[in-house]
Order: structure tokens, then sequence, then C-alpha cells
């Protein structure tokens, strides 16, 4: 049994389009962390601005998209566009547009929190110090906020990383689905294939979150102030 | 024959060795606590005092050595701190009185959950005690209600009440407003009058020469000197005990 | 944009159905989570010699791979090694298998937030270690504890939209068959998203008065 099994998972062709569905899931996951982190400290500057409107619909956004579930938008977006453009979406532009918007949303949350845990002495020893404004930013309150976000920005990128899972579902052929019809071609010769390949998956995802957890942890100890 | 107790050695360091991370903190520490016996530790910061009091409390673990407890040692396998700890009572600087509980209830957890004891007996000692210290009128009162200097002297009825034989004080009124440092030593002296057997980390110099019955001086992690009060202040036999004492001397 | 109002009446006990199937899975989901969460973070409590290992892996092994594979691998994969389980027992184990973990996290962070000295000052009058946690810790950790929890059972609650992929007729599932079925998108999706904001909203905003208040009874603003 287990030969067949290797066999099937050994196979050249399997393992490329394995890799290859890989890649889809790692670009994903890739440009949404990228766009979503810019959103995210743009969004995240607003939301500590003082224009009272723009706060309140940045709190919307960001409630819209903490309640529904994000496979949910999936949907909204996937099927809700094609219906309606009348056009078929790209599953995978859908992903990004909805993971960037997710993340932008949930990092304008780590953003501020940075923001507004900043001590107000700092600042004004700064200012003690004569800093211009500029000054003020770029050595004092950019790398102190930095510290304070890069552990809640690594955690955001692993859960990001752990959703693109969802794609599947609207059509993407990623590294899962890629599994699933490697499992599909090998159902008469190697039917406990289907065991392995998700536990190979299982264990890719864990090999890939697994470093980055471990390191928002040790980020966060080191700068504990 | 005539057991004197007044002589009777309670607690025994024996060598005790003590590291933090491979940096010796405490080197061959060797001491006898005599039953009555007063004995307060004095020394810079970073000396080890608070650490071997800490010891004697099992809340730090020792390297080397023994501490011998009525002929028991406590670094035997299967020590029961749980009960050594209903023996050997500390208070800490920061009172750490339980934020949730009534003065009353913080007094009596001990006595009644862990001895076991009557709480109607239990309460007669706990108001008695509070008495002594002058706040039998706070019993109800929470923690949060109650100045630095209030707390701290609940936190010795509360140590107090579980009928120690030693009790540790660890730089009691370090954390205190001066005006209320008085009435937590007064509490203490008035112990020491009666016969209770302490170790004490203090610097209170003042206090120290009128509580103790022995000076034991720890600069860096061993014992330099241990003299009687009077002649400890006065004429220091070694160097760092006088340069320490300078400190105090404007 | 006008809408189907004939075929949203006619789905909405569909939706109704859908939508209590969710709720009783997240809910079983939830209560096995807090158990796994409250077994796990006493036996790291009480430091258990190699169980004290297995739960820290099983946490590691939990928080890092995404719902979606541990539903495949129950469902589809230990099938095919003959361990047949029904789709609803493997969603409540994935869900649970999930939820333990970040229940145990929450657990041993409010045990954690008790300072070592007040457990040093409970330690010293004798306390034993299962005292201290029913008379320092618990009390103090409770305020911590609970908006964390919730926060926890929100989180269960969005992922359950995650087991209709393996068969189970929940609202996601249901709303891709009605899409599907009868191109009645914009509806379906309206209802989805109506839906789930019934399920949600009230819990979020009771986490959100339960957390203000939990701050005003610890520090009075």
């Amino acid at each position: 049994m287990l030969n067949s099994v290797i066999n099937v998972m050994g196979e050249g062709i399997n393992l490329q389009r394995l890799l290859g569905g890989l890649l889809v899931t790692a670009r994903i996951a890739l440009i949404s962390i990228i766009v979503g982190s810019l959103l995210g400290i743009i969004l995240g500057l607003v939301m500590s601005s003082k224009y009272k409107v723009l706060r309140f619909f940045c709190r919307l956004y960001l409630e819209f998209f903490r309640i529904i579930p994000i496979l949910v938008w999936l949907f909204i977006f996937y099927f809700g566009v094609t219906a309606l453009l009348g056009i078929d979406v790209d599953g995978e532009l859908t992903a990004v547009i909805v993971f960037s918007l997710w993340g932008g949303a949930e990092m304008s949350d780590i953003v501020r929190g940075a923001l507004v845990s900043l001590p107000k002495h700092q600042i004004e020893s700064g200012r003690a110090l004569g800093l211009s404004f500029w000054g003020l930013y770029r050595y004092i309150l950019i790398p102190q906020a930095v510290r304070r976000l890069l552990p809640g920005a690594i955690n955001l990128s692993t859960r990001m990383v752990k959703t693109t899972s969802l794609v599947i579902m609207i059509g993407v052929t990623d590294v899962v689905k890629v599994g699933q019809q490697i499992i599909e071609r090998a159902v008469v010769t190697a039917p406990t294939t289907s065991f392995f390949m998700y536990g190979l998956i299982f264990i890719l995802y864990f090999i890939i979150c697994y470093p980055l957890s471990k390191l928002s942890k040790k980020l966060e100890a080191k700068w504990e102030s | 024959m005539i057991n004197n107790e007044k002589n009777q050695v309670l607690l025994e360091i024996k060598n005790l060795h003590k590291e933090f991370d491979g940096t010796t903190v405490l080197g061959d520490i060797s001491l006898n606590i005599h039953k009555g016996e007063v004995i307060v530790v004095l020394g810079p910061s970073g000396c080890g005092k608070s650490t071997l009091l800490r010891c004697l409390n099992g809340l730090e673990s020792i390297q080397g050595g023994d501490i011998l407890f009525g002929g028991k040692s406590l670094t035997s396998k299967n020590v029961q701190w749980q009960d050594i700890r209903q023996h050997i009572g500390m208070v800490f600087q920061n009172y750490d009185l339980f934020p949730h509980m009534t003065v009353m209830e913080n007094v009596l957890l001990g006595p009644v959950k862990v001895q076991k004891r009557e709480k109607s007996e239990a309460l007669l000692q706990a108001e008695q005690l509070l008495d002594r210290v002058g706040l039998l009128d706070r019993k109800d009162s929470y923690p949060r209600q109650l100045s630095g200097g209030q707390k701290q002297r609940i936190a010795i009825v509360r140590a107090l009440c579980m009928n120690p034989e030693i009790m540790l004080f660890d730089e009691v009124t370090a954390a205190l407003d001066p005006e209320m440092v008085r009435e937590v030593l007064d509490v203490i002296l008035s112990l020491a009058k009666q016969g209770m057997t302490m170790v004490i980390v203090t610097h209170e110099m003042g206090f120290a020469q009128a509580v103790a019955d022995h000076i034991v001086f720890i600069d860096g992690g061993k014992i330099c000197e241990v003299t009687k009060p009077d002649v400890f202040f006065a004429h220091p036999e070694t160097e760092r005990a006088k340069q320490f004492l300078n400190i105090f001397q404007f | 944009m006008h809408l189907n109002w004939e075929f949203i009446i006619s789905s909405l006990p569909l939706y109704e159905k859908a939508g209590w199937l969710t709720l009783k899975l997240a809910l079983l989901g939830i209560v096995a989570s807090l158990l796994i969460g409250l077994v796990c973070s006493l036996i790291l409590y009480y430091k258990t010699k190699g169980l004290k290992q297995l739960v820290l892996i099983y946490i590691e092994l939990s928080r890092n791979t995404p719902l979606l594979i541990q539903l495949f691998f129950l469902y589809f994969g230990f099938t095919k090694i003959g361990i047949v389980m029904s789709e609803y027992t493997c969603a409540i184990i994935g869900l649970s298998f999930l939820g333990g973990s970040y229940m145990t996290e929450v657990f041993r962070g409010g045990i954690e937030s008790v300072s070592k000295a007040q457990i040093e000052s409970g330690l010293s009058i004798g306390l034993s270690k299962f005292q201290l946690i029913r008379y320092v810790i618990l009390p103090q950790a409770f305020t911590v504890t609970i908006p964390a929890l919730g926060a926890n059972c929100i989180f269960l609650l969005k992922e359950t939209s995650i087991v209709g992929v393996i068969a189970i007729p929940d609202l996601m599932h249901l709303t891709q068959s009605l899409i599907g079925m009868y191109y009645q998108t914009f509806e379906a999706l309206l209802m989805l998203v109506v839906a789930y904001l019934i399920l949600i909203l009230p819990l979020s905003l009771f986490l959100t008065w339960l957390e203000r208040r939990v701050r005003y009874a610890q520090f009075g603003n």
C-alpha cells in the first residue's frame, strides 16, 4: 500500500505540479501581505488622526471585516462581482483583493495600537533635545513604533498564510487543489494517497507558519520594554 | 536537665551556595539562628541579602550546602515546603495582600484553609493581632483602601496568624513613604520584645541597632562580619563594613 | 438593482435551518475547546512531565495549520486508512482541535497575568498549588480571561464557516448551492451576510460591553 503511495507522490510531474500550486499560494500570500501592510499603515495613521469622520469610517470598515468571516467575503467578491459584471472573475485576483482589504483592516488596528502606546515623554524628551518634526519621527517614533507592531504584523501574516487555504473554494488551483487532483487520479492505484497527501500539505503549512510564529514570539520577548 | 530554650538552634545554615545563571550570588554562607534571637542582615545592594532570605523560605533553590530547620534538612528531595512555610513566616517589601479579599479574609486564609483550624479560634487570634497593630477597625476594608504602612502591618499580622517559629522580613519598609516607616518598625520591635525569632533585612540603621541581637554583614555574597549591634556601628571590624556605614553619614 | 424578494422569503427557512446548524456546531466546538483548554493549561501549570511537552507540541501544530487542511485530513484522509468518521464528527474534532489550543493560551495567559509577587505571597502562607489557583489566581485572572475567552468564541463561530467544505449543509454550503441552482446571487449573498451578522454581531457587542465593564472594575475608567 505504502509503495503505491510513494510511487504516486514521488512521480516527477506530481511533485512539479505541487510546487506550482505552492507557488500560487505563496504568490497570493505575499502580494496580499505587502499590499495589506501598506494599506494598513496608511489607515493606521488615519485612525490615529483627529478627524472623527475619517476615524468612524475606518472603524466601520475594520469591524465589517472582523465580523464577517473571510470565506464569506471571498464569496461576496467572487460570486457577487461575477454576477454584477457578467464576466468570469479570476479567483486569484479576487483572493488578493479580499486578503489585502482584510489585511489592511487588521493592520490598521495594529499600527494604531503601536502609535497610541508610544510614551509621550519620549516625544517631550526629543523636543527638549531640539529635534525637528522629521527628526523626531525618524530617530524616536518610527523605530519604537516598528518594535511595537512587528510581532503583531508577523502574527497577522501567519494568519493570512493560513487563510490562503480557503482560495480553493473560489476555484484557485493552489497547493491544496493540486493535491486533490493528484489524489483523484490515484484513487484506483493508491487509494490511501489522500491520507498522506493531506498530511503532506498539513506539514507544508506548518513548515511555513511555525518559523514565523516563533520569530514573532522572539521579537516580542526581545523588545519587551 | 533544664533545656535552655533561649540557646536552642532553630535554623542552621551550612555552607550555603547559590548561583544565578552560573554567577555565584551567595558563597559558603554559614550561620546559626537561635530561638528568640533577632538577626539583622546588612549589606550593599545586590550583595545577596534578599536572596538569602528567599532561600530560607524555599522561594529560591540552593546549589550547594544545606539548611537545617529543627534538625531536618530543607534541601532533601521530598521537602514539603507547604508545611515548612507554616513555620517560617515571611513578609515582603511590597506587602502583596490579596486585592480581591478583605483584610480579615486575607488574614484568615492561611489559618483556616491551610492549617484547617477552627474559624472561631483563628478569628479570635486575628482580632487580637489586628488590635495590637491598631487596625482592628479596618478588618472589613479592602487593601486598596489602605495606606502602605497599614497594608504592611496587615501583612505582618497575616504571617503571624500562622503561628510561625521564625519570621523573615525582607526590606519591609523600603517601599513605604517615610511617615509610615515608624509604625511598621514599632510592630517589629514589639515582636522582638516578645521573643519572636526573626531574620530581618533592612536599610534602617537606627532600627537595626535597636532591634538586633546580632548584625550579619554580607558583601559580595559572603559573610564579612557577625557582631553585636553596638560594636558593629561604633567599631566595625572589616574595611568593607566601614565603607558601607560611611554611605549613611554625610 | 432590484432584489427578488420572493426568493428571499422562500429561502428564509433554509437559511434559518442552516444558521441553527452553524450555531450548534459552534457551541459544541466551543464547549469542547474550553474543556481541552482547561485540561491543557492545568498540565502546563503543574508542569507534568511528558504531558507538558505533548501539550506544547499540540499547541504549535494546531496554531500553525489552517482549519481547512485539518478538516480535509480528517474527513478525506483518515477515511482511506480505515478510520471513517461522519462529516459532523470531523467538524467537531477539527473545531475542538483548533479551538482547544487557543483556549489553552487564554487560560495560560490568565495564570501568568497574576504577578509573581502574589504567587510568592500565597506560597509564604503555605498555600498548595491547587489552593493558589483557587484563592489567588482564579479570582484575579478572571477579569483578564473572560474577554479573551469571548473573543475566542467569536473566532470559533467564524471558523465554522469553513466546515461547509466537507459537505455539511451550513450557511456557506447553502449559499453556494442556491447560487449554483437559481443564479440569485445577490439575494443569496445578502442573506448569507445577514445570517452571519445575526449570529456574530450580538456576541461582539456583548464582548465590547464586557471588556469595558471589566476594565472599569479593574482600573476605574
